[in-house]
């Protein structure tokens, strides 16, 4: 069961671990702000309020959609190591090493975009790579998938890394993910939410890593050789099925933040059951097989393979609703709660996720899917999910991070400023994503009809709102995290709900 | 009623039943009970939890028989025999679509296809809301049924990035009154 203790011991970071976590953090608050600067000149430039140019519209938008997802990646795997080393070892050279490819593959991606002119999105859709009609050279679309790959093994290196430790803990990933008590048997109410939800996904992004890697592979032979051609349907479902892993596991290692937090911040104890077992085994599957509500527009798949897509994307509801809302609502229903801006941040989380993910789960049927596929409503429910839950979810471990370093949960005057600022300015960023889908406005077009830009020019105030927080966000975050952690912490720590009152 | 208001509706209400849950809870959140009261909240929870799987159980059984038990995709590996072929052919950055003229209220086919890159055959109704669409994929003829229920000038719209024309990419398709409508 996760430590009630607000700050433990065993939580505490030194020397190059401490090093090594703050570069990843302080990396992905300043990504993501110069991401969310690239998202709000599109969606202005939609808006007609800036001017820039078809060409470099599609670079920012290829850059935005791998700088984004890269990014949540990221810093959620940076969430997973922070929690899960207090369980198994995990060697600071494979997260070292997973930063190090992140980086580079990162410059490779930034060097094709903006100096090769590569524009051919994160989805890199066969034959669209080689059909660039002069914009962007062969080479350009190769590096671009080779810091693709960077990125990937890297990620797979820190999946290996975690799997090793998992295993010589608890034996086998099945033991870690708790699946001997499916049926019966004593549970151990000391295993951790973190070990099941780690394990669940080191095998479902390890999967859809390899099956990026196949891809890319594949694409790259075929820039190179071009008599060997692919086949269109079989690369759009592979990279489907890894592009959907990806980002999955974003959220997936994200909402470790929630099992680990909330209850320090409730003050009531959040314990393991077999409901929170089967749900993790349950979603450990669906992960890997719900990507088919990608395809739902390619008649040519086969149908059962579009009515699992269906089928899955709402069955894969139930483990977040049932089990990780009902659970965290159990656990906040009259606790002793005092906010802070890891605790807001966490239960902004939990909305985002769940409220984003409805919108999910109505665009996977193919009914609904027919009048709403690649409309504004795709990056509405999204964005929902990602700006107001995955990004809420790493910003509330950040906050919490640099709250240990003083002893006390994060809530100055200013946090209490931000915290409504990205709120309210998120929730006009989304919903008018969602009201532009339900208005029929395609989604990654450079140029809008005059018809369009009305929502367009509303998710941009939403959007400046957004981006005027998160640069606060990442500031205060940064700054925090490079503040010399107080001496004597231990002490203070071991009376966390004492520091949670201190700061209310 | 249009689709896209269902849906739009069917979101706002869901959402803001999402958003009165978290209300709720948060505003009990800070109002710390006792240990008896924590016990009862907590079986209380979970006999709750129950009724919701069930509920959401029973949801998803029904919408999934709503919406699948006629499968909203035609078969694509035998002939339909409608009374309508368009032949429509995606390409960077236009469309070809023969006839580009069709009957309202007869079952149309469209197969399409694309010479070069994935481009996304979308079809505006005049009001400016998607009727249907499908992919056009290289390699691959997606077959789409479609009944056309008004006349008027409807636009066909690429809906799959294809690179710097994608948004451009447009035509018409006239939709006719069948003789004697």
């Amino acid at each position: 069961m996760a430590s009630l203790t607000m700050y433990p011991d065993n939580e505490r970071l030194a020397g190059g671990e401490r090093a090594v976590f703050n570069l990843y953090l302080i990396s992905a608050v300043a990504l993501f702000v110069l991401m969310m600067l690239l998202g709000l000149t599109m969606r202005m430039t939609q808006a007609t309020w800036l001017g820039l140019p078809p060409d470099m519209f599609y670079k920012f938008l290829s850059m935005h959609g791998a700088g984004m997802v890269g990014t949540a990646v990221m810093a959620t795997t940076a969430v997973m190591w922070f929690f899960l080393r207090k369980y198994v070892r995990l060697h600071l050279w494979a997260f070292v090493t997973n930063y190090v490819l992140f980086l580079l593959g990162a410059l490779c991606i930034i060097y094709a975009v903006f100096v090769g002119g590569y524009a051919g999105l994160w989805t890199f859709l066969y034959p669209l790579p080689t059909h660039s009609a002069g914009l962007w050279t062969p080479n350009a679309a190769a590096l671009f998938m080779v810091g693709y790959l960077l990125i990937g093994v890297g990620e797979l290196i820190f999946y290996l890394d975690a799997a090793a430790g998992i295993i010589k803990v608890y034996g086998n990933l099945g033991r870690a993910l708790g699946l001997p008590w499916l049926f019966g048997g004593k549970l151990d109410p000391d295993h951790p939410k973190t070990v099941v939800a780690s394990t669940s996904m080191i095998i479902a992004n390890s999967l859809g890593i390899l099956a990026g890697a196949v891809v890319l592979v594949m694409s790259l032979i075929n820039i190179f050789y071009p008599q060997v051609a692919l086949d269109a349907l079989f690369t759009k479902t592979l990279i489907y099925w890894f592009g959907h892993m990806y980002i999955n596991a974003a959220i997936y290692m994200g909402v470790i933040a929630i099992y680990e937090l909330l209850p320090r911040y409730t003050h009531k104890p959040y314990p393991l059951s077999r409901v929170f077992l089967w749900g993790w085994a349950a979603t450990t599957l669906f992960v890997i097989i719900v990507f088919p509500h990608h395809l739902l527009m390619d008649y040519a798949e086969p149908h059962w393979f579009l009515i699992m897509g269906q089928i899955v994307s709402w069955t894969s509801g139930l483990p977040v609703v049932v089990v990780t809302a009902m659970g965290a609502f159990t656990n906040l229903y009259r606790a002793n709660m005092r906010w802070t801006m890891p605790s807001r941040l966490l239960v902004l989380s939990l909305f985002g996720w769940i409220a984003g993910g409805f919108g999910a789960v109505l665009d996977s049927t193919i009914q609904i899917n027919l009048v709403m596929h690649n409309t504004q409503w795709v990056p509405g429910h999204f964005h929902f999910y990602l700006l107001l839950g995955v990004l809420a979810m790493a910003l509330a471990v950040m906050y919490h991070v640099i709250g240990s370093h003083v002893n006390q949960p994060p809530n100055t005057g200013l946090d209490r400023v931000g915290f409504p600022v990205y709120l309210v300015g998120g929730l006009i960023f989304v919903v008018s994503f969602l009201d532009a889908g339900h208005l029929s406005v395609p989604r990654r077009m450079a140029e809008h009809l005059p018809a369009w830009t009305g929502t367009d020019k509303l998710a941009s105030v939403g959007a400046i709102l957004v981006v005027l927080a998160m640069l606060y966000f990442a500031l205060r975050i940064s700054v925090g995290l490079l503040r010399r952690p107080a001496s004597g912490g231990a002490a203070a720590s071991r009376g966390g709900v004492g520091a949670a009152d201190a700061a209310g | 009623m249009i689709l896209q208001n269902v849906v739009w509706t069917v979101w706002l209400i869901g959402a803001a039943l999402i958003a009165l849950g978290f209300i709720f809870v948060i505003v009990q959140a800070g109002k710390p009970a006792d240990a008896g009261a924590g016990e009862k909240s907590v079986h209380t929870s979970h006999v709750l939890q129950g009724w919701l799987f069930a509920v959401l159980l029973v949801a998803f059984f029904v919408g999934s028989w709503a919406t699948l038990h006629r499968f909203p995709l035609p078969p694509q590996h035998r002939p339909l025999d409608a009374a309508q072929v368009v032949e429509v052919v995606g390409r960077q950055w236009s469309w070809q679509i023969t006839p580009a003229t069709v009957q309202n209220n007869s079952v149309v086919e469209f197969r399409v296809t694309s010479d070069d890159v994935n481009h996304g055959f979308a079809i505006y109704a005049p009001d400016g809301r998607i009727v249907t669409q499908t992919q056009a994929m290289p390699g691959y003829t997606n077959k789409l049924l479609y009944r056309f229920e008004q006349p008027g000038t409807y636009t066909v719209q690429c809906l799959e990035y294809c690179g710097l024309g994608h948004a451009p990419m447009k035509t018409t398709l006239e939709v006719v009154a069948a003789k004697g409508e």
